[in-house]
């Protein structure tokens, strides 16, 4: 009879390990994402009911932990607003991080005298569980506001770093030599410490628009210290979906890096920065040439084809819904209008895709910059809304730009740009931007949205 | 199981993970990103175990706690990455 339910259970394990696989490769197919989604929400539902048949001597606690955990995260997902996206995914994240690390916790102070395996694993859940977990809550900070998000460096960064990272390993040494000695649980907490300090310092030198490939990298690392927890429990469901997540974060995160023509070395220790303070880069010529949102609408009116390029200034300024409502104003006036979106626009991957999807924008009408910029001569306007780095001509034309050789949406090709800009402060990367001074932009001053309601406004007077 | 075993499935569950993301329109990083990420909840099955068995207070507590965070990870994760896909719309899908 016992042989029989363990079978069973394990059958479990079997069919939520193949959901999550079919779950997660149906998430990459625009049509088939929503569905893949349930399928792998199915496959954790099996899994949860399986280890209910084994895990428990008391469900008390069990329930509880369960209702408790489901309640918030309800609430949670109800409420959040989707330009805190990058932020709710941060927090989320971090919750996972440090789940395996007290899954690691727990199973060392129940069996301190486990296998060097087991040990080694406890280590890598606590270790890996920890940096996810510290890392995804200054994350978490930096993208909600509650934290500067400028890059903080201080002297000898690199040496404590480095410093930490050699304690951790002399003390996991050292642990896993004899986890059930008199002073291992002493060291066992010191490396739980250490792994929080290495996941702080890890993310403050990183800025706001770098957001997007440190999200993408915690998300790897929650998923690794789960398959680390899945090595303490001889668990192979944990071990595959670990994977499959540290998997899937690794490459998203070098997506990410491509797309800044930076190596993922190059984000982590802040070299952009570095070359910002050696270039100097004011050397800019020309005057921006200032419109009214009136000059605007006779442009925008006239025009038979427009590109909108939207960036970070358009999450800020909440004004996904005017941009929709001047685009759909701009096709009812005959012009075929596109929305060209940088990879790495904002603060996480893909993130403006999902705020103009909250505002309905159609995904047909969303166009990656590879297919934009073969076109953008043929564009009557380009509109750039919020973006900065990301259309920066400089990093096709001047060779000493840090931002030289990133990809970058043409928007200056266009015949016409309207740039719709809070000021002449230069983007995150602190380069001077040229595209605003070329004698085919015309700089829209103010709020975006307010801006882009004027426009609005301007079409439905007309 | 053998220890060597484990390890095999991860190393292949890592090669099958890398296949199965490359080529991911950006429009759904963040979808992916967030469903990937409540699939990392999966620690759940581990938190479960924590809370149920603790050998004593400690255990208990810290299991429970375990608990807690991955189920808001699962749920959390869950929910919010369905909301977001729902908002994807095609044009003949909302000519329908």
């Amino acid at each position: 009879m016992t042989d029989y339910i363990e079978i069973l259970i394990d059958l479990g394990y079997i069919v939520a390990s193949i959901l999550f696989i079919i779950g997660i490769k149906m998430l990459g197919k625009p049509e088939r994402a929503q569905r893949g989604n349930l399928v792998s929400a199915l496959g954790m539902l099996i899994a949860v009911v399986s280890a209910l048949f084994e895990c428990c001597l008391s469900f008390s606690l069990v329930i509880a932990g369960m209702v408790v955990g489901a309640t918030i995260g309800v609430i949670a997902a109800r409420t959040v607003k989707m330009t805190s996206m990058p932020q709710m995914v941060a927090i989320l994240n971090g919750f996972g991080g440090l789940a395996s690390l007290l899954v690691g916790w727990e199973n060392y102070h129940s069996a301190p005298d486990s296998n060097l395996f087991i040990t080694i694993a406890i280590f890598l859940a606590i270790l890996i569980g920890g940096v996810a977990f510290s890392g995804s809550v200054i994350a978490y900070g930096k993208l909600s506001g509650r934290l500067s998000g400028k890059p903080i460096f201080f002297n000898g960064q690199q040496f404590v770093n480095a410093t930490i990272i050699v304690a951790i390993l002399l003390c996991g040494a050292i642990f896993a030599y004899n986890p059930a000695g008199s002073f291992s649980y002493v060291i066992f907490i010191v490396i739980i410490v250490l792994a929080l300090v290495l996941g702080v310092l890890g993310v403050i030198p990183i800025g706001g628009a770098d957001m997007p490939v440190v999200i993408a990298l915690l998300n790897s690392y929650s998923g690794l210290a789960a398959s680390a927890a899945g090595f303490i429990i001889l668990n192979n469901v944990l071990i595959v979906a670990g994977a499959l997540v540290g998997a899937s974060g690794l490459i998203l995160t070098g997506i990410m890096c491509k797309a800044m023509n930076r190596s993922l070395a190059n984000v982590l220790f802040g070299g952009l920065q570095a070359a910002v303070s050696k270039e100097g880069t004011g050397e800019v010529q020309g005057e921006p040439h200032p419109i009214s949102p009136e000059d605007a609408y006779y442009i925008l009116e006239a025009a038979g084809s427009v590109v909108f390029v939207p960036g970070y200034g358009m999450a800020v300024a909440q004004a996904q819904h005017a941009v929709r409502e001047l685009g759909d104003i701009l096709e009812d006036n005959g012009a075929e209008v596109r929305y060209a979106i940088h990879p790495v626009a904002g603060r996480m991957p893909g993130h403006m895709n999902v705020l103009l999807a909250e505002a309905n924008v159609l995904y047909d009408q969303l166009a990656e910059m590879d297919h934009v910029n073969p076109i953008m001569e043929s564009i009557d306007v380009c509109v750039v809304i919020g973006a900065n780095d990301v259309v920066n001509p400089a990093a096709r034309e001047t060779a000493s730009s840090p931002i030289y050789g990133m990809p970058v949406i043409n928007a200056d090709k266009a015949k016409t740009v309207i740039v719709l800009k809070r000021s002449m402060a230069a983007g995150f990367a602190g380069v001077d931007n040229p595209l605003f001074v070329k004698e085919n932009a015309r700089m829209l001053f103010g709020d975006a949205k307010a801006s882009l309601q004027q426009l609005v406004a301007e079409f439905k007077e007309a | 199981m053998s220890i060597g075993l484990l390890i095999f499935v991860f190393i292949l569950a890592i090669f099958l993970g890398v296949e199965l993301i490359t080529k991911v329109p950006s429009q759904l990083h963040t979808p992916l990103m967030s469903g990937t990420n409540a699939i990392s909840g999966i620690t759940i099955v581990g938190a479960l175990t924590a809370a149920g068995t603790g050998a004593d207070t400690v255990a208990s507590i810290v299991g429970t706690i375990a608990l807690i965070l991955a189920t808001i990870n699962v749920v959390g994760g869950y929910l919010v990455t369905n909301r977001m896909l729902a908002m994807f719309k095609r044009k003949d899908a909302e000519q329908k």
